[in-house]
């Protein structure tokens, strides 16, 4: 323990987080660039969401750590035992229960509450991204309000599929100002994104961090004729029974066997534990 | 309607140590409305060059050239444009168009440029071309394609499908058959008829006779004779 | 009337390079201006400086705006500008490559000014490209296609469809007809007619080729060394050029 600054960094990186942090509340949706540091992790497994916990964390925090819903998979495994070790908090599954939840690509059934902190993990923070491929370009779009190309993609996925085939990922208009990538989380999650707690996103290879006040207006883009709709798989949770929650599908059998689970382990379990069935 | 006075044109070679040629001085000119002016006079005397001072083509280097109320050796590039889509039509001896365009819309065009309705345009310019006896298998095609006297017949309907109160005609008899000739000839009548003033250069005599009221011979402005 | 655009003395230096310097014109509705010049004439630089695209060092670019009527853009705020740039201007680059997003389809293509200032209605928008890829030759059926599949000529139409789609009063030209083939330009030069008469457009290009501006041209600005030499009637400047450099640039003109 000793080995370690609490929360693995040191105070000046983590200041330094901060007042990126800070300055992302006080712009919602604005990329703020902050000196990522190499983590003892690869890119891509949560370094930016991991810093950005780090930069967060105090001893009395409670943390939860989720991949796509699930606590005990290898990279949310590894992460919350990252902070047991080197901040010594404590860890729970229970959404209710955690004080800092750091997630990649899921934001969890419960709804969470203005003492929550909501962190995620980023692969790719820029939404114009796939569209223009020069940051500077991007950066000045940002600053004009420069949005038309963000249509021009969904136009796009109509044009080609015929509905809006962006399924995760899918961008938002934060408080009528900024276009946002709010991470890869199914568009199922976006209507959460205006949520009590404070959502934080960290992009640990790009170097941004961006945010999200408590109850902030986040729009989904759509067409007048194609409706922004929060999809999901049309059938029941296998386990728990439940129609209104994000759906994994899982692959039983060689055969084609197949069957749909709530992707949030933690909150199909607690249905299950106070009797609730698949019909 | 054409009022010229003490018009002179100079050419200045920049390219051949400066030199300054002196083709023109104290050109005088007028034409009434329903008048047709022949400009005659040896070639090089400055038929041409009269023509196409008064057309805006070349700068004239003193004087004044009335158009109706506008100086063209004055006006700005915008007022001969004006002046060249409303008042002043020019049938030359050469037919500049963008290669590919269909006949009929190369005629329709002076009407297309006073915001005429397309369709209209286009009947009008097809039946310019038939009354010059332009056959209508190739109204679809480029005038670019066409012989001598096609593309001179083509020059003339677009001179022509718009009532222009001045016309500058040069040579537009010079290839045609008789039958056509005589086409040109009445146009030329019924456009006097209406009141047009008319500047021409032709070279066909017996034309020249029969369509213009006064002869003006443009040796009278060369520098030497001033 | 106003002039749509009014250039009062425009420059602009590249260190002591001068890339064009005391450049004036008035451009009026309606009008179309050619600019030609040699390579490095600064017939370019003018351009890019009139359409924003670089700031120019000295002097106003005034541009009668429809609801505040005439504004310097040079001063205006960037997102004004810009704004200018997707409604009432538009750009054709000599290389379609440089005015497409060759990622995105035709429709996208033609669809992202719409979208730029606000459409948000997919079948409007998907009709209005489809109309406009009517009005420059494009079947409709390359709707979905992408326009790396299509010929420079087709590309060059899509590039102008792009920018024409939200009626601009003003559209810039760097050499369009430009690494086409001369039946190919041919096309182009009578579409852009076409489109500039029917729409009412001013139009500024830019080239070298003389035989386009006296095809699309009312008026002609000749440039030497970033400076302008002779501006006048296009046919005018051509028949009877007043200005040693113009008289040398006109006679130098292969004859066909």
């Amino acid at each position: 323990m000793s080995d370690y600054n609490f929360a693995y960094l040191d105070e000046q990186t983590k200041r330094m987080i901060r007042r990126a942090i800070l300055k992302g509340l006080a712009v919602p949706g604005y990329q703020v660039p902050f000196a990522s540091r190499e983590m003892p992790m690869p890119y891509g497994w949560g370094t930016g969401g991991v810093q950005v916990t780090a930069a967060c964390l105090v001893p009395e925090d409670r943390l939860k750590v989720i991949d796509q819903g699930a606590d005990d998979t290898t990279n949310a495994v590894s992460i919350r035992k990252f902070f047991a070790r080197t901040a010594g908090v404590a860890t729970t599954a229970h959404t209710a229960e955690a004080s800092v939840i750091q997630t990649r690509h899921r934001i969890p059934e419960v709804p969470l509450s203005e003492d929550q902190i909501l962190v995620y993990q980023v692969p790719i923070p820029e939404p114009l991204r796939f569209l223009e491929p020069r940051e500077t370009e991007t950066r000045r779009m940002h600053a004009l309000e420069d949005y038309g190309l963000m249509h021009v993609k969904l136009y796009e996925d109509i044009a080609r599929h015929g509905a809006i085939a962006t399924a995760y990922a899918y961008p938002v208009r934060v408080e009528g100002r900024y276009v946002m990538d709010p991470s890869p989380i199914p568009k199922f999650d976006n209507p959460k994104l205006s949520m009590a707690a404070i959502q934080l996103f960290g992009a640990g290879r790009e170097q941004r961090i961006y945010a999200l006040p408590p109850y902030c207006d986040v729009v989904s883009l759509d067409f007048d004729d194609f409706p922004f709709d929060p999809s999901k798989a049309d059938a029941p949770c296998a386990l728990c029974g439940a129609t209104h929650t994000y759906l994994d599908e899982v692959i039983t059998d060689d055969a084609g066997g197949r069957m749909f689970v709530c992707s949030d382990t933690d909150y199909c379990a607690g249905r299950q534990a106070a009797g609730e069935a698949a019909p | 309607m054409i009022r010229i006075e003490g018009v002179a044109k100079t050419f200045t070679l920049h390219n051949q140590g400066g030199a300054v040629i002196e083709v023109m001085r104290g050109a005088a000119l007028r034409v009434a409305a329903g008048e047709c002016v022949g400009l005659v006079g040896a070639s090089g005397a400055g038929k041409s060059t009269l023509m196409r001072m008064i057309w805006g083509n070349y700068l004239a280097a003193a004087g004044r050239i009335m158009v109706g109320d506008v100086d063209v050796a004055q006006a700005a590039p915008r007022g001969i444009i004006a002046l060249r889509r409303e008042t002043l039509g020019y049938v030359s001896q050469f037919l500049r168009v963008v290669p590919r365009v269909p006949t009929v819309d190369v005629v329709a065009e002076p009407l297309l440029a006073l915001g005429h309705d397309e369709e209209a345009a286009r009947a009008q310019a097809r039946a310019m071309l038939a009354r010059l006896n332009i056959p209508q298998t190739l109204w679809a095609l480029s005038p670019t394609t066409f012989s001598g006297g096609e593309q001179q017949r083509v020059n003339i309907a677009r001179g022509f499908v718009h009532p222009f109160p001045a016309l500058l005609l040069d040579e537009p008899t010079a290839s045609l058959d008789a039958a056509n000739r005589e086409v040109v000839l009445g146009l030329i009548a019924a456009a006097k008829a209406r009141g047009a003033a008319i500047v021409g250069i032709f070279h066909d005599e017996d034309a020249r006779a029969r369509v213009c009221d006064r002869l003006v011979d443009v040796t009278a402005f060369a520098p030497q004779a001033a | 009337m106003t002039p749509l655009l009014q250039v009062r003395d425009l420059g602009k230096s590249y260190g002591r390079h001068i890339g064009c310097a005391d450049v004036s014109l008035d451009l009026w509705p309606g009008e179309v201006m050619g600019i030609v010049g040699e390579s490095g004439s600064g017939k370019s630089t003018l351009l890019a400086c009139m359409a924003g695209h670089v700031v120019p060092d000295r002097g106003q670019v005034i541009f009668d705006t429809r609801a505040d009527g005439p504004r310097d853009t040079v001063s205006m705020s960037e997102p004004a500008r810009r704004m200018l740039g997707r409604t009432d201007w538009a750009f054709v680059h000599q290389h379609a490559r440089d005015g497409l997003r060759m990622g995105v389809s035709a429709g996208g293509n033609v669809g992202e000014r719409l979208m730029a200032v606000g459409a948000r209605h997919y079948g409007d928008i998907r009709a209005t490209a489809t109309d406009w890829l009517g009005r420059v030759e494009i079947d409709a059926g390359r709707i979905d296609d992408r326009p790396a599949t299509f010929s420079g000529g087709m590309q060059q139409r899509l590039q102008i469809a792009r920018n024409l789609v939200t009626g601009p009063r003003l559209v810039f030209m760097d050499e369009p007809t430009g690494g086409l083939d001369v039946s190919v330009q041919a096309r182009l030069l009578d579409l852009l007619r076409g489109l500039v008469r029917r729409m009412g457009l001013s139009a500024v290009i830019v080239t070298h080729d003389l035989a386009v501006v006296r095809l699309l041209a009312d008026r002609l600005m000749v440039m030497k060394d970033g400076r302008v030499v002779e501006t006048g009637l296009t046919d005018q400047v051509l028949d009877d050029p007043q200005h040693g450099y113009t008289q040398l640039l006109v006679s130098s003109v292969l004859q066909v």
